[in-house]
């Protein structure tokens, strides 16, 4: 900073400061007065900052800001603005809120949220399933789809452990019953009456004996057994031959998980009409439905 | 040859103890890594063994500059950019078409991502930040580097421990903290490599024949020693077993996290901030041939950065399980980052005062130009993420990815290509480059990419956090996670497509810095000619005055 003998820069007019390194020189321009006062006003603001926010271990800001506390706030205001529509939802036997759709489709938009997070990983982003997981917007339900069966289903969960009143039947293993040659006649027989292949006598003779009980002498399934319908071409595991003889050799044992205790009893509700609603969704029972409009014109879809 | 011999059996005995190490490993990935250790304590023997020049003491003049490790630095850089930048590329198609991962372990996108990250970052830049700093220092200096043999093991040190971190990350050896994924083995080689790099930087700080330390350097220095001690504490671990290439860190839970992003952030303030402004801070004065612009700016702006900087990491972790003054500072300390962030750019585009008309005519300083500016945009653009109520909204999504790139793509990768530009003729003494036309081709490449990248990614991050916490007339959130992501996958398909352009520049520089080393003038045309009329170039002849308009 020595400046015995100062030299001026030409181009810019602006002393130089009179060092050099491998011919690089260094201009004396003065700091710009827009950089120091911008430089200024952020530390102020710093300054500010710190006393208006938390910013001391185990001291709070002059604003009482706090980040949970913001984060809580706003999860309040939105449990309050839901609560008197849930509230009604939860007062409403399942049965009745199609009677009310105002309240079905609040119920069918807070499934539809719930769905998103708590469903999605089995069921899909759109519900339609994948393989060992339902679609849930075709008309084929194992266990019952009207809308009171989904919120049992729900509640419940299906071979869940640790819940009572899950939904539960087994398949038996048939590869410790009967041989593999008769396990491949009743392949053979199923994949006939879903329309796949040629009809087998000695499966079907098989399939009487072993598979009616439960899945119906023509296939139709059985809902009190969760045994599903045979003929439908709709497949949980896959209806190719080795798919189906897998199936019946190994057996299938798939868990939905009970959400009773998990989800409080509106959101379950909330998630029945939903998964009703999405194309699917039986009429009420007739011993238990209530005379709505719904159910006198005998329409499935309440929800769309 | 006593000297030959205790070197070349020193070497052989480290071979010995890493196939040692190799023989006892508790895991496959360690087993490998010993046999790369082994591998390359071989070949370093036998060059010896042939009498390579390991010390560099052949011909050693102390009235020439020592340049063969900056030779061999331009090279690496060349190499492992192309290599990072393909990879990034693959990675980017690997989140639009997901069927490129391959079904193999090894090329999933959690294993190339940090191949990606750690190639451009530590062997791309790393590499550039070690040559220009070892031709920098000598200049700046006006001194030989000082230790020549260190010189070189820094060198080739540091090659191996890419070639370790990158086999690991395909192998999945991780310590799963960002940009610092090497395991504990790996990270004490690096320490040693590191120490070695400090002397030999500092010995000729020291034996230099300049009274003064130029600005260059200051900012080289600033580097060196704060990436020693981020690297040293982050990486502080326990390993599992001697043989194995698992560890444990010393941190637990938040700590870790906070030791993590205090050195991470500054991963990106004295790495790609401090070291890459070394490097303007010689090459934008010598290529405009302008005094830098302001002696006392270098000087706040350097120690207010510096101090200002590592200070700033907890804002990478706002809205977490860190207590809330920890991220109150980590946010007011990034505000204030500001301003001794742009004095660098203002004193590299204001040192252009007077050779502005060189944007015109110099492709290498219009690439320059154009890494200040885009300098000057990320590093307001970090502050303002850092504010909290910003971050809410860009944490986690691709916005951060985008801001990223345009402090990468923009300001690290155009300034080292511009310095490796102007190094390549220097260290070859080549007449010129071999192309000053592709230079420009190679401009308008990576500027056209940047902008695809960083525009598709600011579209994708609004997207993502706008949809993330978007709730619907019912007061419910509306969007499942799935969701948000088919919503952005066309700005993943344009994020690609930048990333091809930027590529292909990066290609286009490989061939003219391959052509230059090889000794080739491309035949063009100059970049600019002044036109000029030799029928008007002369006299009026007397009477014969032009009337009047």
């Amino acid at each position: 900073m020595t400046d015995h003998n100062k030299r001026v820069d030409e181009a810019t007019g602006t002393n130089l400061v009179g060092h050099e390194w491998d011919g690089i020189e260094e201009l004396d321009t003065p700091l710009p007065r827009w950089w120091v006062y911008i430089f200024a006003a952020t530390v102020v603001f710093a300054a500010g900052y710190v006393v208006a926010y938390p910013s001391f271990p185990d001291v709070g800001g002059t604003t009482g800001w706090s980040s949970r506390g913001e984060l809580d706030d706003a999860l309040k205001a939105q449990t309050a603005a839901r609560a008197p529509v849930v509230s009604a939802i939860a007062a409403t036997p399942i049965e009745q809120l199609a009677a009310n759709p105002g309240l079905m489709r609040s119920a069918i938009e807070g499934g539809r949220a719930a769905f998103k997070v708590n469903c999605v990983q089995c069921h899909g982003s759109g519900a339609a399933g994948s393989k060992g997981y339902p679609n849930l917007n075709d008309d084929d339900w194992l266990w019952g789809g009207d809308i009171a069966a989904i919120q049992y289903t729900l509640q419940h969960g299906i071979r869940s452990p640790g819940s009572e009143e899950a939904r539960f039947s087994q398949m038996p293993a048939f590869a410790d019953i009967l041989s593999r040659g008769q396990i491949n006649a009743i392949v053979s027989h199923v994949r006939a009456i879903s329309g796949q292949g040629k009809p087998s006598a000695t499966g079907a003779q098989l399939f009487a004996e072993n598979c009616a009980s439960c899945h119906g002498p023509e296939g139709k399934g059985m809902r009190e057994q969760g045994a599903p319908n045979l003929t439908d071409g709709i497949w949980l595991y896959g209806g190719d031959r080795a798919s189906l003889t897998q199936t019946i050799a190994k057996a299938r044992y798939g868990v939905m998980p009970h959400w009773a205790g998990r989800l409080d009893d509106a959101t379950v509700k909330m998630l029945a009409a939903y998964v009703h609603s999405l194309g699917g969704g039986e009429a009420n029972p007739a011993p238990a439905a209530p005379v709505t409009a719904d159910a006198a014109t005998g329409e499935a879809n309440v929800g769309s | 040859m006593p000297a030959t011999l205790a070197k070349s059996g020193g070497l052989f005995l480290a071979m010995i103890i890493a196939l040692f190490g190799m023989a006892q490993a508790q895991d496959t990935a360690f087993a490998v890594h010993m046999g790369i250790m082994a591998l390359a304590a071989l070949i370093a023997a036998l060059a010896v063994m042939k009498g390579a020049d390991v010390a560099g003491q052949m011909g050693h003049d102390e009235s020439v500059y020592d340049d063969a490790p900056v030779r061999w630095g331009v090279i690496a850089t060349t190499f492992w950019g192309v290599v990072g930048l393909a990879a990034g590329l693959f990675i980017a198609l690997q989140l639009a078409y997901p069927v490129l991962n391959l079904g193999l372990e090894y090329t999933s996108f959690g294993r190339l991502r940090p191949l990606h990250t750690s190639a451009v970052i530590f062997a791309f830049g790393g590499n550039a930040l070690l040559c220009t700093s070892f031709f920098v220092v000598q200049r700046t200096c006006r001194a030989r580097l000082a230790f020549p043999g260190m010189a070189r093991f820094v060198f080739w040190g540091y090659q191996l421990f890419i070639v370790l971190a990158a086999t690991g990350y395909l192998l999945g050896v991780t310590e799963a903290k960002e940009y610092a994924e090497p395991e504990w083995y790996v990270d004490l080689w690096l320490t040693v490599v590191w120490v070695a790099y400090l002397i030999v930087f500092g010995g000729t700080i020291i034996k230099r024949r300049e009274p003064h330390i130029y600005v260059a350097n200051w900012f080289y220095l600033a580097f060196i020693i704060t990436v020693a001690m981020l690297h040293i504490v982050n990486n502080l671990s326990l390993p599992v077993s001697l043989a194995g290439s698992k560890s444990y860190s010393a941190f637990a839970g938040v700590q870790d996290a906070l030791t993590q992003w205090w050195y991470g952030h500054n991963a990106v303030g004295f790495f790609l901030t401090a070291g890459f402004l070394a490097m303007m801070y010689y090459f934008v004065p010598k290529q405009a041939e302008r005094p830098v612009y302001s002696y006392r700016l270098s000087i706040i702006h350097f120690w207010s950065l510096i101090f200002l900087y590592i200070w700033a990491g907890p804002h990478h972790l706002h809205y977490t399980s860190l207590p809330d003054w920890a991220q109150s500072l980590g946010m007011v300390f990034s505000v204030m980052l500001w301003m001794p962030s742009w004095g660098g750019m203002i004193n590299g585009l204001m040192t252009l005062n007077g050779a502005w008309e060189k944007i015109r005519t110099d492709p290498i300083i219009r690439m320059m130009v154009l890494a200040l500016a885009f300098y000057g945009m990320s590093t307001f653009e970090g502050p303002m993420m850092s504010i909290k109520s910003v971050n809410s909204l860009s944490h986690y999504t691709d916005w951060t990815i985008g801001h990223v790139h345009s402090g990468a793509l923009g300001w690290n990768g155009m300034i080292t290509f511009a310095c490796m530009y102007y190094l390549a003729p220097r260290l070859w003494n080549r007449q010129r480059l071999y192309s000053l036309r592709l230079i420009n081709a190679h401009f308008w490449l990576a500027t056209a990419g940047i902008v695809f990248y960083t525009a598709s990614m600011w579209v994708a991050g609004l997207t993502q956090g706008l949809m993330w916490r978007e709730y619907g007339a019912d007061g419910y959130l509306v969007n499942s996670f799935a969701e948000t992501v088919a919503a952005i996958r066309p700005m993943f398909l344009l994020r690609a497509f930048g990333g091809g352009l930027y590529l292909a520049g990066a290609l286009v520089f490989a061939w003219n810095i391959a052509m230059t080393i090889a000794g080739r003038i491309r035949a063009e045309k100059p970049m600019t000619e002044t036109p000029y009329n030799p029928a008007a170039d002369r006299p009026l002849p007397a009477g014969n005055l032009q009337p009047a308009e």
